[in-house]
Parts: C-alpha cells; structure tokens; sequence
C-alpha cells in the first residue's frame, strides 16, 4: 500500500496581476451591460438602411411587433397568428384606456421589427391589425449600415 | 517636517481567497448576461386608420404612388414613381435613380434639403421582400452627403395590401 507523504508546503503565487486583470474584465462587462429590455429576437433579421436613425428620445409607451422571415408574428417572445395578434392589441389599447392618464393611443408608437425576407402583405396587415386597435404612430426598424450610397448631384 | 519612521514593515498575509471567489462569480455574472446589441434606428411612420381619414383637401397635392412589383422569388421587379420607371442599370441602382428625382422634385418647391409635404403612397405587391420596402423608403426620405442628413419626403403610407 501506498503511503501518502505528508508534504504540506504552501504554494504561494502572486496573485495581484490576475486580480486586476480580473477586475478590468468586470470593469469592461459592468460598462457594456445593457438592462433595457432590447426586445431583439434572434429569429429577426432586420433589413439594412443607411438611414435608420435611433430614437433621440426613448419612446414613451413602446410596444415591439416582430416579424420573422417565415412571416409568422412574434408578439411578446411567442409567435402568434394574426387573428391572436388582433385580439392581444386590442387587449393591449383597452389596458391603456383604461389605464385613463394621458396617454392615448395616438401616442403610443408601434415598433414594427420585420425580417427583411419577410412578405410585405404580411407586415401590411400587421399594420392593419395596429390600425384596428387604433394605433398610428409607428417604427419601421432598419439596422444601421455605414453610408454606402452614391449621392446624386 | 515630519519624518518616516523607519523599518515597520510588517508583512501582512490577506486571504485572498474569498474575493477572488466573489470577483469570479461577478465575471461570471456579466460574462452570461452580456448581449451584443446592434445599432438600430427608426423610420417614423403616422398611419391613421384609412376609415376615419377626412377627405383630402383640395389644397393639398395629391400623393405620389410608388409601384413596387415582385418576381416569384419576392425580388423587385420593377420600381415605378406613378408612370415614371426606374431600373438598374450601369449608372447606379433604380433606388439611387429614385432618390435622385424625387431630390429633384424636393428642390422645386423649396430650398435644398427641405423636407417635403408631399406624400407618397407605397404600393407593393404582397410578396416582395420586406427589405425592398425599407430601401424605397431609404430612397425617398432622405440622404446624407458629406456625413450630414437631408431629409426629402417623410410622408409615407401603404396602399391597402391585396392577396393574389
């Protein structure tokens, strides 16, 4: 049988580089986290456009339709039809009408985050259904390239 | 002036071990929850419902139609601002061409720049790609040379959609 040799001998490395190294890593992920709820959906392509510029200011009450390349709704992180996408907007407007302050429907902005494969008749009536429940201010959602174009003169 | 008392250099021994367990976990922590989100931007759209919209006034110009037309594949297959067809070609894209009239149509009624009342119809067919779309709408509400933004017309609405 094997006897274990008691051979208790501290190792003792320096521990201060990897401690701050460490600590800049925090630092750099603290800085870049982001805990506004971004509704991006994996399953969302955004067309390109040079011009899609971001909100200056936060949209008050926002509330994000997407549409993925297969033209299925996705309202909420599930995907819907879109006779459920009707019904869930109305719910939605009644909420805010019966929430009574100031806010009213006309200012309550549509964020329309479609694919950009997906079929336009689709996203029309996606619109459509907003238009039911009364909404009309809305946001078609680009991501942003870098400039690319040929200005004309 | 005072003066540094000499010779106290008493080293001490920290544990270190709890912390960097904490530390670790905080990495952890933002190393799981980091999430890359792309640069995003908007294009500002007022719809009303068509149903309760007042008949135009007659003062107002009528809005400019755009015909988007799709292939089988949901491609563009012809791009036409009322009668006027624009296509690809050697000297740029048909959405370059159509910016470059509807800059021109801008600048007839006001200075360089100006956005303009006038409104355009989007009239697409029911499969084109959602990406043709935002390209006209690029085309048409503005540009940007030498890194600053002209708006042209950011009146836009959709004609109601039709299945075929």
């Amino acid at each position: 049988m094997r006897v274990k040799k008691n051979r208790k001998e501290m190792a003792e490395g320096d521990m201060t580089p990897m401690i701050d190294m460490v600590f800049q890593l925090i630092a750099f992920f603290m800085v870049l986290i982001n805990f506004t709820d971004v509704e991006q959906d994996d399953r969302v392509q955004l067309p390109l456009s040079e011009l899609a510029k971001p909100p200056e200011v936060a949209y008050e009450e926002p509330i994000t339709l997407q549409m993925t390349g297969d033209s299925e709704v996705v309202f909420s992180g599930e995907l819907i039809s879109m006779d459920e996408l009707k019904l869930a907007l109305k719910r939605e407007a009644q909420i805010i009408r019966a929430a009574g302050d100031d806010t009213q429907l006309s200012d309550v902005t549509v964020i329309i985050r479609a694919d950009k494969g997906a079929r336009t008749g689709k996203v029309q009536e996606m619109i459509e259904a907003s238009q039911e429940a009364e909404f009309e201010t809305f946001a078609l959602r680009g991501q942003q390239t870098e400039v690319k174009m040929r200005t004309t003169e | 002036m005072k003066i540094r008392k000499p010779g106290r250099s008493q080293k001490i021994d920290l544990d270190m071990t709890s912390m960097i367990d904490i530390v670790f976990q905080l990495l952890i922590f933002f190393i799981m929850t980091f999430k890359i989100v792309l640069p995003e931007g908007d294009f500002n759209v007022r719809m009303p419902t068509p149903s309760n919209q007042t008949e135009t006034p007659p003062d107002q110009i009528p809005a400019l139609t755009l015909h988007m037309t799709a292939d089988a594949d949901g491609l563009l297959a012809s791009l036409k601002l009322g009668e006027r067809p624009f296509t690809d070609d050697a000297n740029g894209s048909a959405f370059d061409k159509l910016r470059g009239h509807i800059i021109g149509l801008v600048n007839d009624e006001g200075g360089p720049g100006t956005a303009s009342e006038q409104e355009v119809e989007l009239d697409c067919d029911y499969d084109l790609q959602y990406q043709h779309v935002i390209e006209a709408i690029t085309a048409i509400s503005g540009y940007i040379k030498n890194g600053q933004r002209y708006k042209l017309i950011e009146r836009i609405r959709f004609s109601p959609a039709k299945e075929k």
